[in-house]
């Protein structure tokens, strides 16, 4: 496989192109937060709400096709899981992306592994999760 | 790398075996190195006329009696003769090192802007400024309640001259433009320019950062007030750049930074400041880069300018005849003699970004980003776009190369259609 497709597989385009759990979320206990790369302009809102110990997660934004298709791939991954694991997958795919042993199952997630060899790139694939773990931080801290 | 047969007279691949960068391998590939605009690759001459200065001659200049001072001195001060002379500048005095074309832009800013800009007074700037002739004069906006008038551009990407005339008005007190747009390589007709700067009784300060490596510039013949430019885009070294200003306009200006070098007489109380350039050279300048860069100029001028430039703009015209059938390809800038060797790009539904990395993994390096030109990606209706820019060193084969990998890259990643 070329560089090239090793980075963007079709997993990633089908997310740029086609993103799950675009949207909003309204409504008591949603928490909203921006994440922005001022370098090269990315930039996403994540939505979270906790409901029964299960997170419900959707996202807007614009920008390349790695930070998009991340924020598509996290969302669906995140949906339906508690906030622990989720703040543990964030752990584990930040590693993946750094070229380190991730330590747990990614599943679609590890379609974004070949960007461990594009360092200038890293910030488009870390950006959703950066912006998870500031709203995970801020869900823990009730209604926001 | 063969070459087809060249439409100009530039021997360019032995030009290429001056420059060792541009044999290295990047991911697997050959570079092409198509981001000259961001920062010129320089030639073993530079290189070596830096060492030579730092193992045989390096001291601190213009104090000490010894020899190695004198020699360095020498050096320093011979750098800025030869730089000035590469711009047609009629006197050395009135050519000041600075850092680069941002700090010689906050240099007029800071000291000729202070003394001669209060509220309600005009600057006059087009909307394809670089960030760098912008941001200096929105602090005196800040500070001292100036105006900032943008001058749009016509829809073939050049300075709208008509919207300009309209601009220039009894208030304007500068006029602060581009020679050459970074992202559209639009050559602006800086002479005219001058005259209606000039008629209104205002000042012309001319953005030279792609202009000086790619054209031959004449400040005298230009008849502008001030021109700014950078060593690193232009075959020179980083930390070395240029203001050029009119003696008479240069004289009247006070001290930017504070410091050695640019006094007469200090007691504790107060100072009195040296005769221009040193009033605006305060501390140790960059040496050892101003006698790279005097290197570069000699370099450029060996080659010739109007060698470089036609070449420059030969390039830019195969570049967009490539590309000008490329679907969903939308190439940014003017066509014509007023365009020099930069074709910004948006491949519609693929991020600048993306194209950038699909590029680099076959060893092309271009820029993707808003080219620190937020508002001109505004005006344009794109926030981020793609630019390959190039040099005397850059070849056909390798334009080729560049148009050919964008179009199979747009083809396979472009054509679906993509959500906004």
């Amino acid at each position: 496989m070329s560089l090239l497709d090793d980075i963007y597989q079709d997993v990633i385009l089908d997310h740029y192109r086609n993103p799950r759990r675009h949207g909003t979320l309204e409504g008591p206990g949603v928490v909203s937060q921006e994440g922005v790369n001022p370098s090269c302009g990315d930039e996403l809102t994540l939505y979270l709400r906790a409901g029964a110990g299960e997170l419900d997660a959707r996202f807007v934004g614009e920008g390349c096709a790695i930070s998009q298709a991340s924020a598509s791939l996290m969302t669906s991954a995140i949906s339906g899981r508690g906030a622990d694991e989720a703040a543990a997958l964030s752990a584990a795919f930040q590693r993946l992306v750094r070229g380190e042993e991730p330590g747990l199952d990614l599943g679609d997630l590890q379609a974004l592994a070949g960007i461990a060899k594009l360092p200038a790139r890293v910030k488009c694939a870390v950006l959703p999760w950066k912006t998870l773990d500031e709203a995970l931080t801020r869900l823990g801290d009730g209604p926001g | 790398m063969l070459d087809s047969p060249l439409m100009d007279d530039l021997d360019v691949l032995a030009l290429r075996r001056d420059f060792p960068i541009l044999s290295r391998q990047v991911n697997g590939h050959p570079l092409t190195y198509l981001d000259s605009a961001a920062s010129s690759q320089r030639p073993r001459q530079v290189v070596a006329a830096m060492q030579e200065y730092y193992e045989r001659h390096h001291a601190n200049v213009h104090r000490g009696a010894h020899t190695l001072a004198t020699e360095a001195t020498d050096a320093f001060e011979g750098a800025r003769t030869r730089v000035a002379r590469f711009i047609g500048a009629p006197e050395a005095r009135s050519l000041v090192f600075t850092r680069n074309t941002t700090e010689a832009i906050n240099l007029v800013a800071a000291s000729w802007g202070r003394s001669n800009l209060g509220a309600g007074d005009e600057v006059v700037v087009s909307v394809a400024e670089h960030h760098a002739n912008l941001v200096p004069w929105h602090f005196l906006k800040r500070e001292r309640g100036i105006v900032i008038r943008p001058v749009p551009l016509t829809v073939d990407h050049r300075l709208d001259l008509d919207a300009l005339r309209a601009a220039i008005g009894p208030r304007t007190k500068l006029v602060s433009t581009f020679h050459m747009s970074n992202v559209l390589g639009a050559i602006n007709p800086v002479a005219e320019i001058a005259g209606l700067a000039h008629a209104a009784g205002a000042l012309l300060l001319v953005d030279g950062a792609q202009a000086a490596p790619h054209l031959v510039v004449d400040v005298a013949a230009l008849g502008c007030d001030f021109y700014a430019f950078s060593g690193h885009k232009m075959l020179g070294p980083t930390g070395i750049g240029a203001l050029w200003a009119r003696p008479e306009v240069l004289e009247a200006m006070p001290p930017f930074l504070g410091g050695g070098e640019m006094i007469r007489r200090v007691t504790l109380e107060d100072s009195t400041y040296a005769d221009i350039p040193a009033r605006f050279e305060a501390g140790t300048p960059s040496i050892g880069e101003a006698v790279g860069l005097a290197a570069a100029v000699d370099y450029l001028s060996a080659v010739g300018m109007d060698r470089v430039a036609r070449h420059d703009r030969e390039l830019a015209s195969y570049a967009l005849d490539l590309l000008s059938d490329v679907p969903g390809l939308t190439l940014f800038g003017p066509r014509g003699d007023d365009r020099g060797g930069i074709v910004a790009f948006d491949a519609a539904g693929i991020h600048a970004h993306d194209v950038a990395t699909m590029l680099d993994l076959e060893g092309i390096a271009v820029r993707a980003g808003h080219h620190c030109a937020q508002p001109l990606g505004a005006a344009l209706g794109v926030a981020a776009s793609a630019r390959a820019s190039f040099y005397l060193y850059t070849t056909r084969a390798e334009v080729e190369l560049f148009a050919n990998a964008l179009r199979r890259i747009v083809e396979r990643f472009g054509a679906k259609g993509v959500p906004a």
